[in-house]
């Protein structure tokens, strides 16, 4: 393992410590518990917290900020935060309209932020993202992953919630984004956990694992290397065979990086997808290139695409102001 | 069972995992995404380091209060469960000089916490194809009135089973349940963490 770090113990604190030193115009860092607030707390409006295992950077605490989130919580890496962080950032950030928590399918951050959901006194709603579509969904299973996707409902919930829409209006459109939002994706390499000090998975030079999640699980199956072309071909594939647009439909298409693929190759994957779009018949009006939800170091990239409506258009379209995402403001 | 039988399980189950992190990392890397063993690990460690301030408390206040610290310590999918299953044998213990059935009724109710936290069951690939059987089989043993050194003797090898007996499943609950038909063949990494811990308190009820 080759990794910037002092003390393996001391990555997280130090990490986010150095994002607060960085954004402080923006956010503001409360440690035991950890989490991350908003430096000026909004009023008035319905209060939105995430959270999940750290190692996604900039998810969730990169999303901070006017017209996205309220609060975010940081686990350990890939470890889902605990209760008592959801509650501390609850009772911080709690602007009398309720709190939607926004949370990605993974059975560690259901059950915790179930358990802070049913400690919590103020009223409170869960929106679950689910757009992995490399899982399988059945009732055999926990059900699809929440992974990329969930960028897309933090952005449009947040703004929405910024416009002071009540606690059932911001759930109704999160539970919208994410049923029309799929996402699918591809790893070159593993990644290194700190703790653990080694990949997390074996794969060959002329390898790629198909269908990964964010946190160097494997994925469904291992492929011989091929052109980018063809490797997108099947992730549009898969997605498409799961959101099943019109045709002629308007999709907004995201290629979300691992973090160890320069975003060169990124944009070269994005001429590949929204070429194959447009030749099926649909228009692609919206985009975000770049590394939104990581997995440490890992080599690879997922594409996501959301099937767009004039609400979701307007809430996308809006003024954002965060560390990790900022238009119009 | 009384508070210091508490404190001494404690001590063998952070000793038996660390003698196991090796094992227990190496097929959570197989079929998992490898982070098991660190955040049990640091459960158990905070146990032991709490246990001064639980050495005065009845053990439902013990377990209780252990089950509270667990939950802010561990996260991921291990925090709520394993603090499920103390805050479940914490509700059903007695105050004071429970007899052996008493306890498996108590690690029942705590099994039966997990369960319905997690919302899986037996035959899904995860921490409870040890943690059923074995509750199982300490209830009727209790119940039938065998001898606990015979009662320990069984539970340890029913907890082998049943670690044993995750290596055919397919996984449908836990992160092991994205990968299909993949994690056939792999022991599930929180059944072999059960197994190395209801092992570890067997061995010591059995020096006792």
């Amino acid at each position: 393992m080759k990794k910037f770090i002092n003390k393996v113990n001391d990555v997280l604190v130090e990490s986010l410590s150095g994002f607060a030193m960085a954004h402080q115009d923006i956010v503001q860092l409360h440690l035991d518990p950890h989490f991350v607030v908003r430096a000026n707390k909004a009023s008035n409006k319905v209060a939105l917290i995430s959270g999940g295992g750290s190692g996604h950077e900039p998810l969730h605490a990169g999303f901070v900020g006017y017209g996205m989130l309220d609060a975010a919580c940081p686990g350990h890496v890939f470890t889902s935060p605990s209760p008592d962080q959801m509650l501390a950032a609850a009772e911080a950030v709690d602007a009398g309209k309720g709190v939607l928590f926004i949370v990605k399918n993974y059975a560690g951050d259901v059950m915790n932020f179930e358990m802070a959901a049913e400690m919590l006194s103020v009223p409170n709603a869960t929106v679950l993202t689910s757009d992995d579509v490399a899982v399988e969904n059945s009732t055999w299973t926990s059900g699809r992953r929440g992974v990329a996707g969930t960028v897309i409902v933090e952005k449009v919930v947040g703004s929405l919630a910024e416009t002071g829409a009540d606690l059932a209006a911001c759930k109704a459109l999160g539970d919208k984004v994410n049923q029309r939002t799929g996402s699918m994706g591809v790893a070159l390499t593993s990644c290194t956990v700190p703790a653990a000090g080694r990949a997390t998975f074996d794969i060959g030079d002329n390898e790629l694992e198909m269908g990964v999640g964010i946190h160097g699980e494997p994925g469904r199956r291992r492929e011989a290397m091929r052109p980018a072309d063809a490797i997108v071909a099947d992730l549009v594939a898969a997605i498409l065979h799961d959101l099943k647009p019109a045709a002629g439909a308007e999709v907004l298409l995201m290629v979300n990086g691992f973090a160890a693929t320069p975003l060169m190759e990124l944009y070269l994957l994005y001429h590949s997808a929204e070429k194959l779009l447009k030749a099926q018949g649909l228009i692609v009006s919206r985009s975000l290139v770049g590394n939104y939800t990581t997995a440490l170091d890992m080599a690879g990239a997922s594409i996501t695409l959301c099937l767009l409506d004039d609400e979701i258009k307007q809430h996308w379209d809006s003024p954002v102001h965060t560390a990790g995402l900022r238009r119009g403001c | 069972m009384n508070t210091d039988d508490i404190l001494n399980a404690i001590m063998a189950v952070d000793q038996a995992l660390a003698a196991h992190e090796a094992e227990i990392e190496s097929l959570d890397r197989a079929i998992g995404d490898g982070d098991h063993y660190i955040n049990i690990s640091r459960g158990s460690q905070v146990a032991v380091a709490m246990r001064g301030e639980l050495a005065a408390l009845s053990p439902d206040a013990a377990l209780q209060k252990l089950a509270m610290k667990l939950l802010s310590t561990i996260g991921g999918a291990s925090g709520p469960l394993v603090a499920s299953f103390f805050m479940g044998m914490g509700k059903a213990i007695k105050e004071h000089n429970s007899s052996l059935a008493d306890v498996a009724a108590a690690f029942a109710a705590g099994v039966e916490a997990i369960r319905a936290r997690g919302k899986a069951d037996l035959g899904e690939k995860t921490m409870l194809d040890v943690l059923i059987p074995v509750s199982r089989c300490f209830t009727e043993l209790t119940a039938a009135g065998a001898e606990p050194r015979l009662i320990f003797k069984e539970l340890k090898q029913v907890a082998e089973q049943g670690m044993l007996s995750t290596r055919d499943l397919v996984a449908t609950k836990g992160r092991a349940a994205f990968l299909g038909d993949r994690a056939i063949g792999h022991i599930d990494a929180g059944a072999k963490s059960s197994q190395v811990m209801v092992s570890a308190v067997c061995d010591l009820a059995l020096q006792t």
